[in-house]
């Protein structure tokens, strides 16, 4: 039994005398391996030499004999079949070591993976959030003001944005496609759409929640109506805002991976689809925990932005 | 002619199913420049839509308001209102609170500074100028809605259970202070209440209201107001006139409640 990408050499024995002599195997780890023990033998199995017993048992077709740390089988022709015990470890093509990973990550982020670093990878794709969630917010917080403002607004887009925010992101990856290809445009175009309902709805309901004493006492201290929306209108929408700031921002993330894997050049998903391409599978390990530790940071990132700026959120 | 005048004001509210509410049928009531009025009424006789009409939020169906002889069409800034909570703005802090109405009307923030400095003092936040609302108490909150509606000058104060919100002991206290700005500004005060009390302490004219429709049922004259500027509101309510005058329109108050109530079976 030797190791993954270790040479051996098998060792010498003796052959020992008689018509079967003894013969020696090395098995890589989680392998099998054919022995086939009359190479050696003035006996083979072309002149009708068989095995019967294995260990002093007797062994046939179809049933292994358990010779302590390993199994051994009888193949249709008559070789025999090694099977060394795995116990419960794991190949490393399902679950790499920790250790491999780590090593991983320090070989990718220096020298990179398929033609970019890991820092340009997982840069790109978030550059690709913020570009697509920037232009979600731009339109979809006036369309929300517009909504939360004018009934006649309200009656034409309230069906479209109720509509389109429960459609998942990912459903419209084909349709988008159609329209403008998987490249930059369509990855653009896809997270802008995440995006957009998601702001619209949130300032929708900034705008509409606002109490109407606060509209009233802001009119009767001479307020004009320009000033309300300025002064009241806008800041009490703002936790709202960055509530669904903070969600788009985690769909736009979801999506963006996805849309990386159906196709693209570089990015966080695009390294972890080729890497499982090539059945690297510590290059998608380390690719699905940076993806979470992003996430994650994405969403620490908007709360403290939430409590450096809306201080006032939900204490009114 | 100086003072608030209400001419003749019905109020009805369409319902969505096609029918309609008489929130107020006919009233009519004249207030002098200065004086202070407390309206009491049980729940739904339509004090917060009078207010409302006076303030301008809402467009009566019938008859007008008139300050100092012009039409009300409108909310503005000469008629200062004082919600009973959450119409502060929370993404300001105190002082930014108090200076809203000045800094509206175009009036520098550094220019404005000498009166809401002075008007926190008057009402005892000095310490708390920068501080948000959020961390404030609700007592020193309201504090901050009648600074804020009085560094506008106002010349008429609308209140709906201003104090509402607020515990016996600081509601106690911001009673005194109430008579005591009237006093000093000299402003036209209307204050609705839901506490006999409160209606009976701060008001120099006091007005019962009925409900169904919402109209004037009783008017006092009140001794207690004035007396109670610079006094120990707990004294004033040792008077025997006081306890007469509270158990009379406790009872009155009481038989509408009653009144509804026995309706609304017959009706069930
Ligand atoms: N916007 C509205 N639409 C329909 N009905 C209304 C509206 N506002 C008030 N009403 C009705 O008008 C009547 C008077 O309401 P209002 O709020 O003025 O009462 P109130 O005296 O202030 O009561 P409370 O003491 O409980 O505050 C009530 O029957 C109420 O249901
Ligand atoms: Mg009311």
């Amino acid at each position: 039994m030797h190791g993954t990408g270790v040479e051996v050499t098998l060792p010498e024995i003796e052959s020992g005398s008689g018509f079967a002599k003894n013969d020696v195997l090395a098995v890589k780890a989680y392998r099998t391996k054919l022995l086939k023990w009359d190479a050696n033998d003035s006996e083979t199995r072309k002149g009708g030499a068989k095995i019967v017993a294995v260990n002093g048992q007797l062994i046939v077709f179809g049933t292994d004999v358990d010779a302590g740390d390993l199994k051994i089988a009888l193949t249709q022709k008559g070789t025999l079949n090694v099977k060394p015990n795995k116990g419960i470890q794991m190949e490393p093509i399902w679950l790499p070591a920790p250790e491999d990973v780590w090593n991983r990550l320090k070989e990718i982020s220096t020298s990179g993976f398929k033609n970019y670093t890991l820092a340009e990878h997982l840069g790109f794709s978030l550059f690709r959030v913020v570009i697509g969630f920037f232009l979600g917010a731009l339109v979809g917080i006036p369309l929300g003001y517009a909504m939360g403002l004018s009934d006649w607004f309200r009656g034409w887009f309230d069906p479209i944005v109720e509509f389109m925010r429960p459609v998942p992101p990912l459903a419209l990856i084909p349709l988008v496609i159609i329209w403008a290809g998987i490249g930059e445009v369509g990855k653009t175009i896809l997270l802008f759409l995440a995006a957009l309902w998601i702001m619209a709805i949130a300032s929708r309901a900034g705008v509409s929640g606002v109490r109407i004493s606060k509209v009233h006492a802001a009119y009767s201290l001479g307020a004009s109506k320009w000033q309300i929306m300025r002064y009241v209108i806008v800041p009490n929408s703002l936790p709202e805002i960055f509530t669904g700031a903070r969600v788009a921002m985690g769909v736009c993330w979801g999506t963006v991976v996805a849309a990386e894997l159906v196709a693209a050049e570089k990015g966080a998903g695009m390294m972890i689809m080729v890497a499982s391409k090539f059945q690297q599978t510590d290059i998608v390990i380390l690719g699905i925990i940076l993806i979470g530790i992003i996430g994650f940071g994405i969403d620490m990132l908007m709360r403290w932005a939430e409590r450096i700026l809306v201080p006032w959120k939900g204490r009114g | 002619m100086s003072g608030l005048s209400i001419q003749n004001i019905s109020m009805s509210f369409d319902l969505p199913n096609g029918g309609s509410v008489q929130a107020l049928k006919d009233v009519t009531l004249n207030l002098k420049a200065g004086e202070l009025l407390s309206v009491l009424g049980p729940s739904g006789c339509g004090k917060t839509t009078l207010l409302n009409i006076v303030a301008g939020f809402l467009v009566p169906t019938k008859g007008e308001i008139l300050l100092h002889g012009n039409k009300v069409t409108g909310p503005s800034a000469e008629r200062g209102m004082v919600f009973q909570q959450g119409a502060l703005f929370e993404w300001m802090n105190v002082r930014e609170n108090v200076g809203f109405g000045p800094r509206m009307k175009g009036v520098s923030t550094a220019r404005a500074r000498e009166k809401v400095d002075h008007l926190l003092d008057v009402v005892g936040l000095q310490d708390f100028k920068e501080k948000a609302i959020y961390e404030l108490s609700g007592g020193m909150q309201q504090r901050v809605a009648l600074a804020r509606c009085l560094a506008n000058d106002p010349d008429v104060i609308l209140m709906d259970e201003p104090l509402g919100a607020l515990d016996a002991l600081t509601r106690e206290k911001m009673q005194s202070l109430v008579l005591n700005l009237w006093k000093e500004t000299g402003k036209t005060i209307v204050l609705i209440t839901h506490s006999v009390e409160e209606a009976l302490l701060l008001g120099e004219r006091l007005l019962v209201m009925a409900p169904r429709p919402g109209r004037i049922h009783k008017e006092y004259r009140l001794p207690f107001a004035d007396l109670g500027v610079d006094a120990d509101l707990r004294e004033i309510k040792k008077h025997d006139d006081y306890g007469d005058k509270r158990e009379e329109i406790l009872e009155m108050i009481w038989n509408m409640e009653e009144e509804i109530m026995g309706r609304t079976e017959v009706a069930g």
